[in-house]
């Protein structure tokens, strides 16, 4: 058995044919992952008794002839920042570096009561805020393609334990961009599903109104079995949608998409790396080929999304995290009173990403700036969720790059804030208007760096999302 | 834009964060660089537009609402366990007012 190159149909065939036990195969995952893991970092933890005591369930309800769920024995990795009951959860930062939490998020919830093996919790820039998984405090996570480089981020552990083959799909949490950017610099797919669409309750909160958890996989049909499984609605978290969830794989059977209109926006282009733009529009003249029919699209704001983005971003942390202050959670640095005791604990715990949000979102929500700044970008926002609904009365699905270059070597960026904010242009325009959008790979650079291509559809529309994916993994695969 | 150390220090002091001197004169520089950044929106005419606060989609008013029953919640032990410091059930804090 090659446990880097397992899916979801090749393990459920597995336990019915009884090559494996739903144990067994754990067992083959948990040792691969503790002997693969120290060359990437990806995850913190393993949750070796969590993830057997699964399997020996899927295996009792195999023996026992019952159904033991979409997916029975699949090994999954989880962002540190999903709260796992019993299971250190420290979303990579030293404030919550022993935090046990008491409950599991819903998410978690659902992919074992659907029989998926929770496997360990993967590494992510602290909090969920960076793009290169840099901003750890239990170290960088490494790009399992080039071990010089990023894995992009902040899901970065997520999308290199599925890439490294340490796991064969997993969890993370998109606020920006932060699964399909990894997915992208890892070559594997990754999902922004609708906001609302996957209940958030046990997501430890970085910027409410964009956060979103999302699934990784090696293939869409993967990506979309997790997906169907924590999608719906859940009454623990009133921004969950009511919106009934559609049989993704039973419209993946069927992936013609002859006839679909798919838009290019012609905003798209700045700073795109010239390799990275070759290959998008080679991904684009592959769907041209299954019969999609390419039009140019106009996004007109998207110039002013970025500013949008970083302004609401870092006031609705300043204001979630203003709960990491020494007295509910693990961590306290000591002092006279309590003012210097929240002080000295924020001062001491938060790492240099971290302080930087927390400080402009709290100038741009400051006493005489609100209007000027959070109001200015909540307008902007309106604009940029327009420009969205504008396009999609004309096309079904856009078509753009995840990230304007490949995975960028370690240390690169990592003094440069705004250069790393900048690289996150073609993702957050999707995080802003709520609409579903996913990294599908799309080839490689000279060098050997994958590229995603990004394809975004309206408000629920992920079936028609992921049947376009598939139409182009299998032409791509074919070819 | 140009940040103070004066005009940092009261931004932290709003943010309950402790920083060094070091750190004070790097947020100036990273502040400045961001904020100059985030003013391209001036730019911008929102004269008729609503802020939007959440991307919310046709739902019934009181959707969110759920019947006023009681129901278990996480047991209080469980709650304070991951505490800094906890006592007797409740999380303990240094003292605030003085005998």
């Amino acid at each position: 058995m090659n446990i880097a190159i397992l899916t979801m149909a090749s393990i459920r065939a597995g336990l019915d044919a009884r090559q494996f036990s739903a144990v067994e195969l754990t067992q083959a995952v948990l040792r691969f992952a503790e002997a693969e893991n120290p060359k990437t970092n990806a995850y913190l933890c393993l949750s070796p008794e969590r993830a057997l005591a699964g399997a020996a369930a899927v295996d009792r309800k195999l023996a026992a002839g019952e159904d033991p769920g979409p997916l029975a024995g699949v090994p999954i990795a989880v962002k540190d920042v999903i709260l796992t009951k019993g299971v250190k959860t420290t979303c990579a930062s030293r404030l919550l570096e022993n935090y046990i939490p008491p409950y599991d998020a819903t998410a978690i919830e659902r992919l074992e009561a659907a029989g998926g093996i929770l496997l360990g919790k993967a590494n992510c820039d602290e909090f969920a805020m960076g793009g290169s998984n840099e901003n750890s405090a239990f170290g960088p996570v490494r790009n399992p393609v080039a071990l010089d480089r990023v894995p992009g981020g902040s899901s970065g552990g997520s999308a290199a334990a599925v890439a490294q083959g340490t796991a064969v799909a997993s969890l993370g949490s998109d606020t920006g961009g932060s699964v399909r950017q990894p997915a992208s610099f890892c070559g594997v797919v990754g999902v922004t599903p609708t906001y609302g669409r996957v209940s958030r309750y046990g997501l430890v909160a970085f910027a409410s109104s964009l956060d979103h958890i999302g699934p990784f996989g090696r293939s869409v049909d993967d990506a979309a079995r997790l997906l169907q499984v924590i999608a719906g609605h859940d009454p623990m978290d009133s921004t969950s949608a009511f919106a009934a969830v559609p049989d993704y794989l039973a419209a993946l059977a069927d992936c013609d998409v002859k006839g679909m209109k798919l838009g290019l926006p012609v905003e798209y282009v700045q700073g795109l790396e010239s390799e990275t733009a070759k290959l998008i529009s080679k991904a684009v003249s592959v769907l041209q080929g299954k019969g999609c029919e390419i039009v140019e699209i106009t996004l007109p704001h998207t110039e002013y999304a970025l500013a949008c983005y970083y302004i609401i971003c870092t006031a609705e942390a300043s204001s979630n995290l203003a709960r990491y202050d020494g007295v509910r959670f693990t961590t306290r640095a000591e002092a006279d009173n309590l003012s210097g005791m929240y002080r000295n604990t924020r001062g001491s715990g938060f790492g240099a990403e971290c302080k930087r949000r927390i400080m402009l979102g709290t100038y741009v929500l400051s006493q005489g700036y609100y209007d000027a700044y959070y109001k200015k970008a909540q307008c902007v926002r309106n604009l940029i969720t327009q420009d969205f609904a504008r396009a999609f009365a004309q096309v079904d699905a856009i078509l753009a790059p995840v990230s304007p270059f490949p995975a960028f070597k370690l240390g690169e960026k990592v003094d440069d804030p705004l250069a790393m904010y900048l690289a996150d242009i073609y993702t957050i325009t999707g995080s802003l208007a709520g609409v579903p959008c996913m990294s599908v790979p799309c080839g490689t650079t000279a060098e050997g760096l994958p590229v995603g291509l990004q394809i975004l559809c309206n408000h629920f529309e992920e079936t028609k999302m992921f049947r376009l994916a598939k139409a182009y993994e299998t032409a791509a695969s074919s070819r | 834009m140009i940040f103070t150390d004066e005009q940092v220090r009261n931004v932290a002091d709003l943010a309950n964060l402790r920083l060094t001197d070091v750190e004070i004169k790097k947020m100036a520089v990273d502040l400045g660089a961001v904020v100059t950044y985030m003013k391209k929106l001036d730019s911008l005419d929102t004269t008729n537009v609503e802020p939007m606060a959440q991307v919310l989609y046709e739902a019934e008013e009181t959707a969110t609402l759920r019947e006023d029953i009681e129901r278990p919640t996480i047991p209080n032990a469980d709650v304070v366990r991951s505490a800094a410091v906890s006592g007797g059930g409740y999380f303990k804090i240094p003292r605030v007012i003085e005998r």
